[in-house]
C-alpha cells in the first residue's frame, strides 16, 4: 500500500492537555478513506496536523511527500475542507471563485464555473445567504477546484440534512470518478461513510483501533451468537473483537480469515457501522458503552 | 438500461450487491448480449457510492466472462444467464402468486411465510444435496 499521508508517533498537547497521543497511521493513495471516532477522539487535531495549521508535539507526519504546509508547492497539493464548510458571509459566490483563482497556482476556473452552474447556484448571491447545503457544496467546489491530490474533509456533512447529505457526497463522489484524487474524510456518523469509503480508520483515544479496506474488514468479521463460552475456548485464529454474555449466550464479534465451522453457533454478517461500534467498545464491555458516535437508523 | 439500488442494513458489501444485482438481470432476461451497463460515473452520480466499488464490481463481473469493458465508451454484456429455463418462469411465477394467495387467505403474515418458504427451500435443497 502506498501512503499519501503517513503518521508516526503523532502526538499534539496544549498547555497539560494531550489532544492526540502517540498516533501512528496511514493514509493509502487514490482512495477515499474515512477516519472515524466518538467526539474527542483528536479526529480534528489529526486533520489539522495533516494540513499544517497545527503543529506536532511529538512525531512525524508526511503528506503528499512532504512536510504540511512547508511550502506553496506542498500548500497546492493538499485541499481543506474545515468542518462545517465554512465560507466568507459577506462575499458573493463569484468573489469565493475569483478568490480562489487568485489564491491557487494550480486552479481549475472553468471546472469550478462548471460546477456553481450544475449546482444552481446565483454568482451574485452573498454565502451568508445560501442553504446550509449550497454553502457545503461551494466549500466543496472551492476544494476540488484547486486540484490537489489528497482533499480532506472535516465532518462535511455532519450538519446537513439527509437530502443535502447525499447531494454532497453525489457531488464529491463525482469528482473522486473524474480527478482521481485521494480524498481523507472524517465523520463520527458511520452510516454516511459506509458508500463512499473503500477505506477506514477507527481513532478511539487518539489510537488507531483498527485500519484497512471496507470489504476486506467485512469479509472477515462475523458475528457470533450461540451458549455461552468463554473467549478462551474460541480457536485461535478467532481474534475477539467485542463480546458481550449473558448467564446463558455469548455474543461475540470476531476478526478471522478461516471460516466459522462450529455448528454451535449462529453466524451472521456485519454492516460497517456494527463493525466500527463493535471496536469502539471492545472486548471488555458487557453492557454498551456510552461512545458518543452518533448511530442514524 | 438498468439501475442499481442499494440496501445498507443487508450486511452485503455494496459491490457484491452491485455484481448480485447484474447477475440477476441476467439471469431474468432484463439484459442481453450487447447491452450497456450504466457507466460508473452515472452509477456514482446516482448512488453516491464510492467509483472503486463500481469498477470493482464491474472488474468481477468481467472476469467471470459476463461483460467486456470498451475502453472510452462503457462497459457491455457479453453473455446472458438467461438459458431455456427462462420460458418456465412465468407459468412458475403464477404458481407462486397462487401458494402465497392460500398462505395469506389460511392467515399466514409476511414473516410466516418468509419463513416457512425458507425453511421448506433449505429441507428441499438438503435433500437434493
Amino acid at each position: 500500500m502506498s501512503a499519501i499521508v503517513t503518521a508516526r508517533g503523532l502526538g499534539k498537547q496544549y498547555r497539560r492537555r494531550w489532544a492526540l497521543q502517540d498516533c501512528s497511521l496511514e493514509v493509502p493513495v487514490g482512495r477515499v478513506t474515512g477516519l472515524v471516532g466518538p467526539n474527542g477522539a483528536g479526529k480534528t487535531t489529526l486533520l489539522s496536523l495533516m494540513v499544517g495549521i497545527l503543529t506536532p508535539t511529538v512525531g512525524t507526519i508526511e503528506v503528499c511527500g512532504g512536510r504540511p504546509a512547508a511550502d506553496a508547492s506542498q500548500l497546492a497539493k493538499v485541499g481543506f475542507v474545515a468542518q462545517d464548510t465554512p465560507t466568507y458571509a459577506g462575499l458573493t459566490v463569484a468573489d469565493h471563485l475569483r478568490l480562489g483563482a487568485h489564491l491557487n497556482p494550480r486552479w481549475d476556473d472553468a471546472a469550478a464555473h462548471r460546477r456553481v452552474e450544475r449546482l444552481g447556484l446565483d454568482p451574485h448571491q452573498k454565502a451568508g445567504q445560501l442553504s446550509g447545503g449550497q454553502r457545503a457544496q461551494l466549500a466543496l467546489t472551492l476544494g476540488l477546484a484547486k486540484r490537489p491530490e489528497l482533499l480532506i474533509l472535516d465532518e462535511p456533512v455532519a450538519s446537513l440534512d439527509p437530502l443535502a447529505r447525499r447531494e454532497f457526497l453525489q457531488v464529491l463522489m463525482e469528482a473522486v470518478a473524474e480527478d482521481e484524487i485521494s480524498v481523507l474524510l472524517s465523520s463520527h456518523v458511520v452510516s454516511d461513510l459506509e458508500r463512499v469509503c473503500d477505506h477506514v480508520v477507527v481513532l478511539v483515544d487518539s489510537q488507531v483501533r483498527v485500519a484497512g479496506d471496507v470489504e476486506e474488514l467485512l469479509a472477515t468479521h462475523h458475528r457470533l451468537s450461540g451458549p455461552r463460552r468463554e473467549p478462551s475456548t474460541l480457536p485461535a485464529d478467532q481474534q475477539v473483537v467485542w463480546a458481550s454474555h449473558t448467564d446463558r449466550q455469548s455474543t461475540y464479534v470476531v476478526r478471522t480469515r478461516s471460516p466459522i465451522l462450529d455448528p454451535a453457533w449462529s453466524v451472521s454478517a456485519l454492516g460497517l457501522e456494527d463493525l466500527v461500534l463493535a471496536y469502539m467498545e471492545g472486548p471488555a464491555s458487557v453492557t454498551p458503552a456510552s461512545t458518543g458516535l452518533e448511530v442514524l437508523r | 438500461m438498468i439501475e442499481f439500488s442499494l440496501d445498507s442494513r443487508s450486511g452485503v458489501s455494496p459491490y457484491l450487491q452491485v455484481v448480485h444485482q447484474v447477475r440477476r438481470a441476467l439471469r431474468l432476461g432484463l439484459l442481453v448480449e450487447g447491452d450497456q451497463l450504466p457507466t460508473v460515473k452515472d452509477v456514482v452520480a446516482s448512488l453516491a457510492i464510492n467509483p472503486n466499488t463500481v469498477l470493482k464490481a464491474y472488474r468481477e463481473l468481467e472476469r467471470d466472462g459476463l461483460v467486456a469493458a470498451r475502453p472510452g465508451v462503457g462497459t457491455f454484456v457479453t453473455r446472458t444467464l438467461a438459458d431455456s429455463s427462462l420460458a418456465a418462469h412465468e407459468p412458475l411465477r403464477r404458481d407462486l402468486a397462487r401458494w402465497l394467495g392460500q398462505a395469506r387467505s389460511a392467515g399466514l403474515d409476511e414473516e410466516s411465510i418468509e419463513a416457512l418458504f425458507m425453511s421448506t427451500f433449505r429441507d428441499v435443497n438438503e435433500d437434493i444435496a
